[in-house]
């Protein structure tokens, strides 16, 4: 069985087993065992809903810590665009990444110049036409691991490039190599992260064989500490500046914007994204060209493990947007950079059918008519009370003999009454011998 | 491997039930999915099977729609009761809709349902009679 890493944990002291999150995860990956919830590893997608819908807190992201910074000598931080609009639009962004630079990284290069080069790409892919339509961003790797999962038969509709973190810590990589003259080995890359599927994918990378993230810092965890790191002077960065098409992409629709003026639809929000997903495997949106398609609502402005409120969030993005933006530089190192990481970035996405119930295909039908069968037999009120999503969930998973038909509360009812019954006929049964 | 080693599952159809459209065919494809067969072949099966349940919903008074899952094959077929296609071979020329417009309106019946199952399916046959109504099977070899 392969090993799969996840960023989002259950807390098991805080869980008090209520169904909550087994209803909202969309791949149905959460079950409730004595009391307490489980996640399946193999089928959940990281998109964060758990943690949203907990109202105890019992899931939670794991991610790396400032303290991490000591295993590297040279630290590059990756600010997503996302935490730009955790601060005010009075903030400058050159403020923002100079405070990073305050807490312990050397150097710091935006996620946003890593987009400018995606969104490049991606015009590129579809200007040469060719591509299977609609063609479906990768950047959210929640989707991509949607995809995996749930619709393997859309995996060549996926653009081939990595996600704007991956093509920026690339980037950072050779420049901190090829100016700083430094060691790979020396260099911690590390990923301010709006959402735990970004941390997932540093771990357990999409496509690419590693990743060049050395670690993920939660936006939520170092926000308080960056906060008070701001410096009130203005200040210079000495970094390459991304203009607002890249720090854009932060919200839904920004990176289809930058591919105007294909025809493109825009979906956020996983379980929406799911639905349409669903059209594009019965062939409905061929007219589409591109499908940029965000598990959060809002876009990563409303990821998991942001601070600030998603509309409070997208407004300063907005007012971001009308300001002064940096001018572009040229710069032939990262050019060059470029072509490499469109040339040999290419991703080889693997199905990963985790719905299937047996490798043997026999077996797999006999499981299937066991599951229908049982199905037939209960309630049908999708209480979720037996620990299971759905009673189709919890037929399924008594055809795979990991739960029993008397997990249903309503068939415990049923047998129970059964019983007694019967025990009360036998009750009124007497011995032969006393039989008058 | 004898024939019964595959599965039947089967679902009523009623005429003019949008709200209950594609209900059958992604639990077809669901079931596929949960027995392991190729994902291109699934799309398929899910869209032949889509645009099946769909010409039923659109044109049929009532139908039942019918998956049988084998480990070679696939094969859907439906019945209805409706008003027939008087004319198979224009039917089957792409583009040619009998869909009434409040129907179109609503972005279902362009004319693409009876090439669209042909397009998918290895095998297909149609059979249908006036003021009767309609059969249609297809099979998928996995
Ligand atoms: S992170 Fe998403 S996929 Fe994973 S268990 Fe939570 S809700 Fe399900
Ligand atoms: S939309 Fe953005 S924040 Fe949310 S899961 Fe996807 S990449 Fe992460």
């Amino acid at each position: 069985m392969k090993k799969y890493f996840h960023s989002v944990r259950l807390l098991p002291d805080r869980c008090k087993g209520c169904v909550s999150c087994i209803k909202r995860c969309p791949t149905e990956a959460i079950r409730i065992r004595s009391g307490k919830a489980k996640i399946i590893e193999s089928r959940c997608i990281d998109c964060g809903e758990c943690i949203r819908r907990c109202s105890n807190h019992a899931k939670s992201a794991i991610t790396d810590s400032i303290e991490d910074l000591s295993r590297f000598r040279y630290n590059i931080a990756l600010p997503a665009p996302t935490l730009y609009a955790q601060f005010g639009a009075d903030t400058p962004i050159e403020a923002i990444l100079c405070g990073l630079k305050k807490l312990g990284f050397d150097a710091v290069f935006e996620v946003a110049r890593g987009a400018e080069f995606v969104s490049r790409a991606i015009r590129e892919y579809l200007a040469k036409g060719g591509y299977c339509r609609p063609a479906i961003s990768s950047a959210c790797p929640a989707v991509v691991r949607l995809i995996q999962v749930n619709f393997p038969e859309l995996i060549d509709h996926l653009v081939p490039f990595a996600a704007p973190v991956e093509v920026a810590a690339k980037l950072a990589r050779e420049l901190a190599r090829r100016r700083e003259g430094l060691n790979p080995s020396d260099i911690g890359v590390w990923f301010i992260t709006p959402c735990p599927a970004k941390m997932t994918a540093v771990r357990q990378p999409l496509g690419a064989e590693q990743s060049h993230i050395s670690g993920a810092i939660a936006i939520s965890k170092i926000y308080g500490d960056l906060l008070k790191s701001l410096p009130t002077e203005p200040a210079d960065p000495a970094c390459p500046r991304a203009t607002h098409l890249g720090v854009g992409w932060a919200v839904s629709g920004g990176e289809a914007s930058t591919l105007a003026p294909i025809h493109s639809l825009v979906i956020d929000e996983i379980h929406r994204v799911s639905e349409a997903l669903d059209q594009v495997a019965l062939g409905k949106l061929k007219h589409v060209d591109y499908i940029e398609a965000l598990a959060c609502a809002g876009g990563c402005i409303g990821g998991p493990l942001t601070v600030e409120n998603r509309y409070v969030a997208e407004e300063r993005m907005q007012h971001r947007a009308q300001g002064k933006q940096p001018v572009p530089v040229e710069d032939e190192m990262l050019e060059a950079v470029y072509r490499d990481v469109v040339d040999d970035g290419r991703l080889a996405i693997e199905p990963q059918p985790v719905m299937r119930m047996d490798d043997d295909i026999y077996q797999a039908i006999s499981k299937v008519e066991v599951m229908e069968k049982t199905l037939g037999r209960l309630p049908g009120l999708d209480c979720g009370s037996c620990g299971s999503p759905s009673c189709k969930a919890l037929a399924e998973d008594i055809a795979q003999g990991i739960a029993s038909e008397t997990d249903c509360v309503f068939k415990l009812r049923e047998k129970v009454r059964d019983l007694a019954q019967e025990m009360v006929s036998l009750a009124e049964k007497l011995p032969p011998s006393l039989n008058k | 491997m004898k024939p019964e080693t595959g599965i039947m599952i089967e679902f009523p159809l009623t005429g003019s039930d949008f709200e209950k459209a594609g209900e059958a065919s992604s639990k077809i494809k669901r079931v596929l999915q949960q027995i392991g067969i190729r994902p291109e072949i699934i799309r398929r099966i899910a869209i032949s099977a889509y645009e099946a349940e769909l010409n039923v919903i659109i044109h049929a008074f009532r139908g039942v729609i019918r998956a049988n899952i084998q480990p070679d094959c696939t094969t859907v077929s439906v019945e209805d009761e409706g008003p027939g296609i008087p004319n198979i071979e224009l039917a089957m020329k792409e583009g040619y809709s009998t869909a009434p417009d409040h129907i179109r309106e609503m972005g279902f019946g362009a004319g693409m349902g009876l090439p669209n199952m042909a397009r998918c399916a290895d095998e297909f046959s149609i059979q249908s009679k006036v003021g009767e109504g309609t059969q249609i099977v297809m099979t998928i070899r996995h």
